[in-house]
Formats: C-alpha cells, structure tokens, sequence
C-alpha cells in the first residue's frame, strides 16, 4: 500500500471513529446546530431594523451569507476541540502504538468536522428561508457557495487542529479561538456592509478573508444590490479566486505544522 | 534463542526527574519478563520507549530487531501494546474498538470484523461486544485493551501493570488469558508491582528502583536473597512466645524469631509447613489469635535489597480507580 492510500484509508476509519461519537452522544449535535438558528433569528429579529444593508438590499439577505460565514469558522472550534480531547484520553497510545499513518487522526478529525459543517448549514438554509433570504443565482451558483463555505471551513480546521494540538487542555480551546475567530468574523462584513468601518479599519476588513468568503457566497446566492458597486478593491473583486487562494495558504502551512506538532506533542 | 527485546543503557529525564538511569534489559524469544518495580520505579517510562511512544535522551533499543528509535513504525508492526490505561475509545463499542484497530493495521474491513469477533470471543466479551465500553468494567475494559494489542498477532507483546486496580478475580482470570498467550510462543514484556505476579508469569524478574536494575533472575532466585515464604503468629498468651518458638522450630526447622506475641518464621515448604506448625501447636494446647502464611512481597524484596520500603504502592491502586 502507498502512504498516500494508507493515509486515505486510516483516515476514513478515523472520521468514522468519530462520527459514531455523534451517534451516541447526540446532544452534542444539538449545540452545534442551535447557534446558527439563534444567530439568524437574533440578527434578523433584533438588529435587523438598525442595520441598513444599502439600497434595494433587504438587511435578512445581506445577512444570511454573513451568519453563514461567521458559522463555519466558528464551528472550527470543535475541530480544535476535538483533537485537544483525543490527545488526553488514553486511546491515543493505542493509536501511535500502530503502524498507521500519523496524520490520520488529524486527516480523521477535519473530515468528520465537514459533516458536522453540512448540517449546520442545511439547518441554517432553512431557517433562513423561512425568514425571507433566497438563493436566486441557480443551483449550480448556489452549490458553489456551499462548496466554497465548506472548504473555507475545512482549512480553519486545521488551524485549530493545530492550536488544539498546542494547548494544554480542552477547556483553553474556547478561550483561544475566540481571540482569533471574533476580530476575524466581526471586523468583516458579514455583519454590517463594508461601508459602514472607519478607514484604518476599512484596509483589514476589505482584505479579510471572511469579507471575501461572504462577499462571493452573497454573490453566488445572489444576495447583492445593482445600486450597490462592489468596493474597489482586488479581494472583492474576486471573492472566490482570493477565498481559494486562502484556503491554499492555509493548507499549506497548518497541515504540515500540525503534523509535525501531532509527532511532537504525543512523544514528549 | 535471539532477543527479542534488547534495550541498553536507556535514560530519560522529566525535567529534574531521572525517569530511567541507565537501564539494560533483554527478553529472549517466547520469554516472560517481568519489569518489577514499586510506583515512578521507571517501568511505564521504559515501556513507552520500547513501543515507540517516547524517545530516549541516550541508549538504545531494538525490538524484533528492530531498533525503535530509527524505525518505530516497523516496530508498531511487530509488538503489541496495553498501556496501563486502558487506551480504548469509551464512545466505540467493544466490537467497533477492535474492528478499528484491525483497519489501522491495515487488516481490511472483513478480516478486522472477523478478528474482531474472535477476540471479543476469547475475552469473554462476546455479550458486551455492542455496548459502548464506557459502561464496561474495569476488568472488562482491560481484557478489550489487551484485546486491541493482540489484533495483529505480534510476535512481541507488552503489558505495562495488566491487574493494577483489577479485583482479584479479575486479576486472576487475566493472569490465565496472560498464561495462554505465552503457551503460544509470545514474547512477552510485563510490568507489575507485585512479585506474586512477576513469580506466577514471568521466567526472569528485573527488578528496578529510580529507573535502575537492581536485581535481576528467576523468581526463585531473588526469593532465595529474600527469604522465601514465612509464617506469622500470633499467640494469645504472651507467656506462650518462647513455648510456640520451639515448637515452631522444630516442626519447620528453621530460625524462628519472636517479638512480643508475635512469632515469625522462614519456611521452606509452605502450607505443608504451615500444617506441621498448627498439628504442634494445637497438640501442646497454644492458643493462637492469628496465623498466616506470607509470600514475600515487593515491600520484602525492597527492604531486602534497598534497604528501604518500597514507597506508594497502594496510591497507584487508588488512582487507577478513580480515573
Ligand atoms: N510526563 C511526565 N512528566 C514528568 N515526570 C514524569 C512523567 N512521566 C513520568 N514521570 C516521572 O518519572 C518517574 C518514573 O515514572 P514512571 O515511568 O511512570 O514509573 P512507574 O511506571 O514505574 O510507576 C516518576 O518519578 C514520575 O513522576
Ligand atoms: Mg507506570
């Protein structure tokens, strides 16, 4: 067997290993999706008024792609979670006892996180389509957005793999990934349009790649105004081509930089 | 006979903590070993290095030949471990435990299944095997553990502590599965901090303190430095000891030693000899409060060859209870 099948295959075993977590503790499942309902009806319900999304723009449509954003890179933080915990229970030993592929518990875990991302996803659709957002780009545009969100969400994964492979215990993960996830979210425009921030702000949120990721899900769901130009500015310009490019990036550096933390981190 | 284990000259510091202090240790093929030692003696730190878990700071080590450091995952393919925490996934199943093992062995999803269900068979699980192992009993989650390291069929197993915290039934019941496993030519490394059970498993002792050898050989061997079994008495009647010391004597035909109400003596052929001491003592009408017989612990085999008691072997039984 080649290591690329072998890495392949312990990887699938691994994610299935924690999907049937889901199956007996179910209750999990239920934080993970309640957030994103509570984050549409809170946005939509109670600063839905007070947020002007620009002209010919509902502030419902304008924000669905935003929560849906802010969702996936925070469910992040159950992928850092997760592995932090299999690190400190004991069946880590059996698994570096074996001879399999030592970035298939990584691999594993970012794989199950998808299913748990295409879940939060589908419930926020609904319930965002019951408050008035649409998709009106087509469903192959539509797709694509999901796509997109979900490999956005894939590559914040590891870098929480790897800051769950860092800290000392699972209860720090939380506290960590707030500090990187809320400026990343909250200083975009997935809440509030572009406009809106002051200049010094403006350069960090137009580069962003949360703006972008929810700049070109608005677009392809079709969530944009004619009366409102996109901001001059490369990123938003091309919102997929420089979501991909991050992603890329990301890849890049954490899957390597986790791996090698994974060696380190369980030899000690 | 080649070496199936050969670790020289192995050290690791924790900080200022010398884990390990230059320890040697070889295990022939289809030999038992067993690593003895009292609670931070070293034993899981050289376990841990010897199945690719640690690295060493100095000294080297190959097992199946194989040298752990410079291919630990040709070693992961040879040797078999059971930690001394049970490393099984509490949310799996006994069956989906096993069945993941197999597929990370490469073993493919029909062969895992199978071998699955045959050691859940042999362990005595086959009722629990869909039960989340959370709901398992110590003793039940062990022989799952020891289950997953026998999943390849190693030809090297290594057992670190296998009965610590186990009742003793359990206790006992693994030490049969353990007797199985050697009949069939494993290689078995064993830890343990008690010399009843490195006596009843293993064919070479090492015994180690602070991370060293301090005495190695068959457990007749080292009994013989410690003294072997001894009767402990006590009489009812203080005015007795000198009577019972006698009659002692001459039933076993050894030194006898008395302190108080309390008499102690070495035997040579234990419940015989314990038998020979009650039909002298109840024909002379010596009333006893208590008698026993005593094999020699780790505490004896310490004292004998320290000096001093081997120190918290009973806060390590409490904490693998409380985890
Ligand atoms: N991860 C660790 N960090 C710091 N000290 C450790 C660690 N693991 C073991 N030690 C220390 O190393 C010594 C040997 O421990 P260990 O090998 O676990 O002994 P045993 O298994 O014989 O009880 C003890 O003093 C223990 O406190
Ligand atoms: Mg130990």
């Amino acid at each position: 067997m080649t290591t690329l099948t072998k890495t392949f295959n312990d990887s699938v075993v691994i994610a299935q290993r924690n999907l049937i977590k889901i199956k007996r503790v179910p209750e999990i499942l239920v934080f993970v999706l309640i957030s994103p309902i509570m984050f549409v009806l809170l946005f939509a319900f109670v600063f839905g008024g007070a947020i002007d999304a620009g002209p010919g723009l509902n502030y419902r449509e304008f924000l669905i792609g935003g929560i849906f954003a802010q969702t996936v890179v925070f469910g992040a933080t159950f992928t850092g979670a997760g592995i932090a915990e299999d690190m400190q229970k004991g069946i880590i030993d059996r698994f570096r006892s074996l001879p399999m592929s030592s970035s298939a518990v990584l691999w594993g875990r970012t794989v199950s996180d998808v299913v748990y991302n295409v879940l939060s996803l589908i419930i926020m659709a609904l319930t965002g389509l019951l408050v008035g957002w649409r998709m009106r780009e087509g469903v192959v545009d539509a797709l694509a957005a999901f796509a997109l969100l979900l490999l956005f969400a894939f590559a914040i994964s590891w870098v929480m793999a790897w800051v769950g492979l860092m800290v000392p215990s699972v209860e720090v993960i939380n506290n960590a990934s707030f500090i990187v996830i809320m400026p990343l979210t909250f200083v975009s425009n997935a809440f509030v349009p572009l406009e809106s921030f002051p200049t010094g702000l403006r350069t960090f949120v137009e580069w962003n790649p949360v703006s972008a990721l929810t700049q070109a899900v608005r677009e392809l769901f079709g969530n944009t105004s004619a009366m409102v130009p996109t901001p001059d500015v490369w990123s938003m310009q091309h919102p997929v081509l420089y979501t991909l490019i991050w992603v890329a990036l990301i890849l890049v550096v954490f899957v390597p930089l986790s791996v090698r933390q994974y060696r380190l981190a369980s030899s000690r | 006979m080649t070496d199936m284990i050969r670790a020289e000259g192995l050290v690791k510091h924790y900080g200022e903590t010398r884990a390990l202090d230059g320890l040697d240790l070889t295990v022939a093929e289809g030999t038992v070993l067993g690593l003895l030692g009292p609670n931070g003696a070293g034993k899981t730190t050289a376990v841990r290095i010897l199945t690719t878990l640690l690295l060493a700071d100095s000294g080297t080590a190959t097992v199946a030949g194989v040298d752990v450091a410079k291919d630990p995952q040709e070693v992961r393919r040879r040797i078999g471990l059971s930690g001394q925490y049970a490393a099984v996934d509490e949310h799996l199943t006994g069956f989906e435990n096993l069945e993941m093992v197999g597929r990370l062995y490469g073993l493919g999803r029909k062969i895992a299944k199978e071998r699955a269900t045959e050691l859940l068979e042999r362990f005595d699980l086959t009722e629990a095997a869909h039960r989340p192992s959370k709901t398992y009993s110590g003793g039940m989650r062990r022989r799952l553990d020891l289950a997953g390291a026998l999943v390849a069929s190693p030809a090297v197993l290594v057992l670190d502590e296998p009965t610590t915290g186990l009742d003793p039934r359990s206790r006992l019941q693994m030490w049969d599965v353990i007797r199985d496993l050697v009949a069939q030519g494993t290689t078995l490394l064993l830890t343990t901090q008690y010399l009843e059970e490195a006596d009843q498993l293993a064919d070479e002792i090492v015994v180690i303190d602070h991370g060293r050898a301090i005495a190695r050989g068959t457990a007749d061997e080292l009994k013989l430095q410690v003294g072997g079994e001894r009767i402990h008495l006590t009489v009812a009647d203080e005015a007795d000891g000198d009577k019972a010391r006698e009659l002692v004597a001459d039933a076993v035909g050894t030194d006898v030693s008395v302190t108080g109400r309390e008499v102690v003596a070495s035997v040579n052929a234990g419940a015989q000899s314990l038998m020979a001491v009650l039909r002298a003592l109840d024909a002379a009408g010596v009333r006893l409060l208590d008698i026993g017989l005593r094999r020699p612990t780790l505490d004896d085999v310490f004292l004998t060859l320290t000096g001093h008691a081997a120190e918290q072997t009973t806060e390590n039984d409490a904490v693998e209870v409380a985890r």
